[in-house]
């Protein structure tokens, strides 16, 4: 057996479409099944379940999705409930939700729906990103489908009225903050909002919203059908479940797959990867939750268990499991100057720290990449990150700092050697020899 | 009240108050860029990040974070201090080192905090953004590389303003504060954005590069542009009023000012009358005071009183119409007005032509009908405060007369006599009915007309019918549009016993039924049709009562000389001199005190004081400096207004113009470039 999980154990069955995904295929692989049954228990009943699962938010800050909705009004005051999905899945390295949305549609939509019932929630929005328009359109026929076979709509077979939308975004990252994706869907500019007030308190329009990640939603109807037990089991306490990772870089095959919480990243990476380039002694760093995570070097990895607690022990994090590989192929500095070069076109310009300090970061870490460079800068960059880290509205500044951090934290040797020969080469530095003596 | 503590000490505060506001009552400065008290928050400068416990542990923006009982803040933790750092050397990475050639120069937020939470040196060694300059009216000039993105500016255009015209488009560093379509904003309040902008990237256009503001002298008087009274702080250089600026006064202008307010007071330097004129072979040529005055007094003496025409105009000081009205009733003369636009109100009670909701009250309304009044070009602070109970509030505003662009949405009912007859009965009726503090907005495009004063009783009726006066709550409010306006009606500068009103002299004088007409500053009446009259014009400006005048007396503009005024709303505010009259010109009082010398009628006051101690004598009103009535105003609605026709003419404000209402705004090239551009505006739109 390859990895962990066990082929009976998977939530998402069609993951690499190999199957179909319509209505019909995917009720036969489970979708749908006593859903009518779950919206026959207390909202109490289900939110308990999700919170006894342990499941955390897929989105990247892990937060406990059945304590989120807990943090929605009890009852439906003057204002609609509304359920919001983060589709804006924009995460470099981040590709599960839209294999979810291109393959298993129905996943979703049934989750949205117990999710908006747990939440008194009539209508559910589900913000796309702007470069998914394959994913659109399944996503769209499958609830077309959904309405045809009035499962959800007016009226439906589960006795509680329920309108899906699915909102196109623009392609912008900072869109996939959630107040970001609120602005955005009310037709605004997306900005990040100030918080408090929490959505959960005023989000859309104003009205208690809950914004979820597509694979929070997705997992829902697995685990109340199995039972939050069944769910609990897989991973260490406090980091349970199972989880979509998905791998790119320097592995032989790269890919997504379905693991349970805590597989060892070398497990992952050996069994379902064919392993790193060249061996797993070649392997130089891995950024292992996305971009905005700081990266690990190979000795970490040895032991690292992919997981939330482990991660964040190292000064990382779990993010969206995103596990980018790299080999000692890797110009692990231009690598993070591009990163840099990311947050920088997408930060939204709202707060002084990120709008001015990104381009300063990563103009500073483009001279690096080269060496032209001081070394007292890598310093005064380090403090430059940690100005930007924690000062900021939204959570942009700190993905654009930690990559900075976590390269100096671990491969500040490499920017003094690149700053070196780049002098070497230049007599007018102090201390330089010629290359020709 | 919940206690927090702040650097240690225990602050009582409010519930609902910010961090940043109860640190602020426990005494702590703390910097910041796009927080205003008068604005939404947004929150993006992050300058006034402070510590809070409990919480995170990271710095906090107390601006927008809800201060909570027992709540710990500390303004002066190392944290805080690397935070405030920090933020500043980012504004800093990208603000170009021009303060020497910037006008912001010496009252710059950036400046200023820069020096008392910045770092000393710089520590960026890239190249410094620039950003295009952008158009934005001729109110303000822009220089947008000094640009920190506060974005006041636009939460004022689109929060007070209503003109949501300047926003920001692009994101990142590339984020750039624009009107977009490079148009000029169509707001009367443009020029607050120059205020509010913490740099200098918006500044006063019209004063570029004219002054430093240390080179100013600061003088806090009254704005008399319109009859808000707005508080006004001139700073002048030498002998020239070199700019205008608002002065905190929650109850009138809060911290706002219109443009013409503003922007008008170049004018104060061009077309001056510096000097007496008497009109010989047709020409004004220069003359001495005793000469002009000696040929006032020939001519004055030989006409019997009821031939002679006196006019008071919108900008005079109360004192200069208490000079006026005492000489010439001395005289005999009944023919004394000073509603030069022919307005048919005053006599009766003092409540039928105030605005007795008072100017911030009127934020209490819940329904508004507007009769003939067009407050955004009229009045255009109150226009913003109806807009702010609008945007926060549930008022509704119904409106006869013309269909304007008000910022803010109401129900047209009509444009016209017909429709204020039919007002009880239509649907808005049912709103002013059901309302808690119904308010009726009379404006002078409705009163200002032959048949006013039947106008007056209907609206009066009305609003009677719609219950607008109640317990602690008067609804029923004229709107006037001339500084001086009640200041004149409250002293009775009125035409006396079967004497004539403004516009009735103006006729007889072209009938010939008058032999001489006295104009005190009256420019907004129709000078050539005063027929053969002797006109003698004491005022300013070089405008249309100087063209027609046989004898130029040159007097004092409002900020040249104390004076009192009295707004809309009845408050009796006093104005400062600021500079001092230009040339030979005098203070308007002392003009007609030398002239009842020569006329045999000796005025009984030598000094101001002694003229302010009369006008204070006989009209007790005007000692009641800084007080409003308000809803106290005893009124019996039913006593308001006369009989007569009614003609079925629409409403029409007198304000065709807004920037050119008066001789101070027709002198201003500012103004009239701004009114060059309004008027125009159109076409580009419909382009």
């Amino acid at each position: 057996m390859v990895g962990i999980l066990q082929d009976k154990d998977r939530i998402f069955l069609n993951l690499y479409g190999l199957q179909d995904w319509k209505l019909d295929a995917a009720k036969q692989r489970g979708a749908w099944n006593a859903s009518i049954d779950m919206l026959r228990m207390d909202r109490d009943w289900i939110i308990t379940q999700i919170k006894n699962s342990g499941l955390r938010g897929r989105g990247g800050a892990g937060f406990g999705t059945g304590l989120k909705w807990s943090f929605m009004p009890k009852e439906v005051r003057d204002r609609p409930h509304y359920l919001v999905v983060n589709a804006d899945e924009s995460e470099p390295g981040t590709c599960k939700d839209r294999e979810i949305m291109r393959h298993d549609p129905h996943l979703l939509i049934e989750g949205c729906l117990i999710a908006s019932y747990a939440m008194q929630a009539h209508a559910c929005y589900i913000y796309l990103r702007g470069e998914y328009v394959k994913e659109r359109e399944v996503l769209e026929a499958a609830i077309k489908e959904a309405y045809e076979a009035k499962l959800i709509g007016k009226n439906n077979v589960h006795g509680w009225d329920f309108d899906c939308y699915v909102h196109h975004g623009a392609g912008a990252y900072i869109c996939g903050e959630e107040t970001a994706l609120l602005e955005s869907l009310e037709g605004k500019k997306g900005q990040p909002r100030l918080k408090p007030p929490f959505p959960a308190g005023a989000g859309l329009y104003g009205c208690p919203t809950t914004v979820n990640n597509v694979e929070s939603i997705a997992v829902v109807g697995t685990i109340l059908r199995r039972g939050a037990d069944w769910f609990a089991g897989f991973g260490r306490p406090n980091n349970t479940g199972t989880k979509l990772m998905c791998v790119s870089g320097h592995v032989n095959k790269p890919c997504n797959v379905e693991e349970a919480m805590s597989i060892p990243l070398k497990q992952l990476l050996e069994e379902h990867c064919g392993g790193v380039t060249g061996g797993w002694g070649n392997l130089k760093a891995v950024i292992p939750g996305g971009s905005s995570v700081p990266l690990i070097t190979a000795e970490q990895c040895e032991t690292a268990l992919m997981d939330f607690d482990w991660l964040r022990d190292l000064k990382s994090g779990l993010g969206t499991a995103a596990v980018i590989v790299m080999d000692q192929s890797t110009d692990l500095v231009k690598a993070i100057a591009r990163i840099s070069y990311f947050y920088k076109h997408e930060s939204c310009g709202q707060c002084t720290p990120c709008r001015e300090g990104t381009g300063w970061m990563w103009r500073v870490m483009e001279r690096m990449a080269i060496g032209d460079a001081d070394p007292k800068e890598i310093d005064m960059l380090l403090e430059v990150s940690t100005q930007v880290e924690g000062h900021t509205i939204c959570a942009l500044g700190d993905a654009a700092a930690w990559p900075i951090q976590g390269l100096i934290r671990h491969f500040r040797h490499e920017i003094e050697e690149r700053i070196h020969t780049y002098r070497s080469r230049k007599p007018h530095f102090a201390g330089a020899t010629l290359a020709a003596e | 009240m919940p206690i927090a503590k702040v650097n240690g000490v225990e602050v009582e505060f409010e519930p609902g108050m910010t961090v940043l506001q109860v640190a602020e009552r426990a005494g702590e400065e703390i910097p910041r860029f796009c927080y205003h008290e008068r604005l939404s928050i947004a929150g993006n400068c992050r300058m006034c990040l402070v510590e809070v416990k409990p919480g995170p542990p990271k710095p906090q923006a107390s601006c927008a974070l809800p201060a909570a009982e027992g709540q710990e803040i500390f303004t002066n933790t190392p944290m805080v201090k690397k935070a405030r750092e920090g933020v500043m050397e980012f504004l800093l990475i990208n603000h170009p080192l021009d303060c020497p050639i910037c006008d912001q120069g010496g009252e710059c937020d950036l400046q200023d905090q820069a020096m008392g939470y910045g770092r000393d040196g710089s520590r960026y060694q890239e190249n410094k953004r620039a950003v295009e300059e952008k158009y934005m009216g001729p109110t303000i000039k822009t220089i947008m590389t000094r640009c920190i993105q506060c974005t006041r500016c636009v939460r004022f255009v689109s929060e007070v303003a209503g003109t949501p015209e300047i926003g920001m488009i692009a994101r990142g560093e590339d984020a750039e504060i624009t009107t977009y379509l490079e148009h000029a904003l169509t707001s009367e309040l443009s020029g607050n954005v120059n205020d509010l902008c913490p740099v200098g990237a918006l500044t006063h256009r019209p004063w570029a590069f004219n002054y430093r503001p240390w080179e100013l002298s600061k003088t806090e008087t009254i704005d008399v542009m319109d009859a808000m009274g707005a508080n006004i702080r001139a700073d002048s250089r030498g002998p020239e009023v070199m700019r205008v600026l608002p002065r905190t006064n929650d109850a009138i202008n809060e911290e706002w000012l219109s443009d013409k307010s503003r922007y008008a007071v170049d004018g104060l330097m061009r077309q001056r009358l510096d000097r007496p004129y008497v009109r010989v072979g047709g020409k004004l040529k220069e003359a001495t005071w005793a000469e002009a005055l000696g040929a006032v007094a020939d001519v004055l003496h030989g006409v019997a009183p009821e031939r002679i025409g006196v006019i008071a105009g919108d900008l005079q000081d109360a004192e200069s119409m208490k000079a006026a009205m005492d000489l010439f009733r001395s005289m005999g003369v009944k023919n004394i007005d000073c509603r030069q636009d022919g307005a048919a109100i005053g006599g009766g009670a003092r409540g039928g032509y105030l605005f007795n909701t008072t100017i911030a009250g009127i934020e209490q309304a819940d329904a508004i009908l507007m009769i003939g009044a067009n407050p955004r070009l009229e009045a255009p602070l109150l226009n913003a405060r109806i807009r702010k109970s609008w945007l926060w509030g549930n008022l509704k505003v119904g409106v006869i007369g013309e269909r304007v662009e008000l910022t803010y949405p109401y129900e047209y009912l009509g444009f016209g006599p017909a429709t204020l007859k039919a007002a009880s009965r239509n649907a808005f009726a049912e709103v002013m009915k059901n309302a808690k503090a119904p308010a009726v907005i009379v404006g002078m495009g409705a009163l200002a007309r032959p048949d006013g004063g039947a106008i007056l009783k209907q609206a009066a009726d009305l609003a009677a019918k719609f219950g607008v006066i109640r317990e602690g709550w008067n609804g029923f409010n004229v709107l006037h549009t001339a500084a001086a306006r009640v200041g004149g009606l409250d002293m009775g500068f009125l035409p006396g016993e079967g004497g004539l009103s403004a516009p009735e002299i103006v006729a007889a004088a072209g009938r010939g039924e008058l032999d001489a007409v006295v104009l005190l500053g009256a420019d907004e009446i129709d000078t050539s049709a005063l027929g053969k009259a002797f006109v003698t014009y004491i005022g300013t400006h070089g405008d249309a009562g100087a063209h027609r005048a046989d004898v130029v007396l040159p007097g004092a503009a409002y900020t040249e000389k104390p004076g009192i005024y009295v707004n809309t709303e009845g408050r009796v505010q006093i104005a400062e001199r600021v500079v001092f009259p230009k040339g030979e010109a005098k203070e308007d009082w002392a003009i007609l005190r030398a002239l009842s010398e020569r006329l045999g009628k000796t005025l009984p006051y030598d000094t101001l004081a002694d003229l302010r101690h009369a006008l204070i004598n006989d009209h007790p009103t005007f000692g009641q400096v800084d007080y409003v009535v308000g809803p106290a105003t005893g009124l019996d609605l039913g006593k308001l207004g006369g009989k007569g026709d009614i003609a079925d003419e629409p409403f029409a404000s007198p304000v065709r113009d807004f920037y050119l209402t008066n001789p101070i705004a027709r002198a201003s090239v500012t103004m009239a470039e701004c009114s060059a551009i309004r008027s125009k505006a159109p076409a580009l739109a419909a382009e």
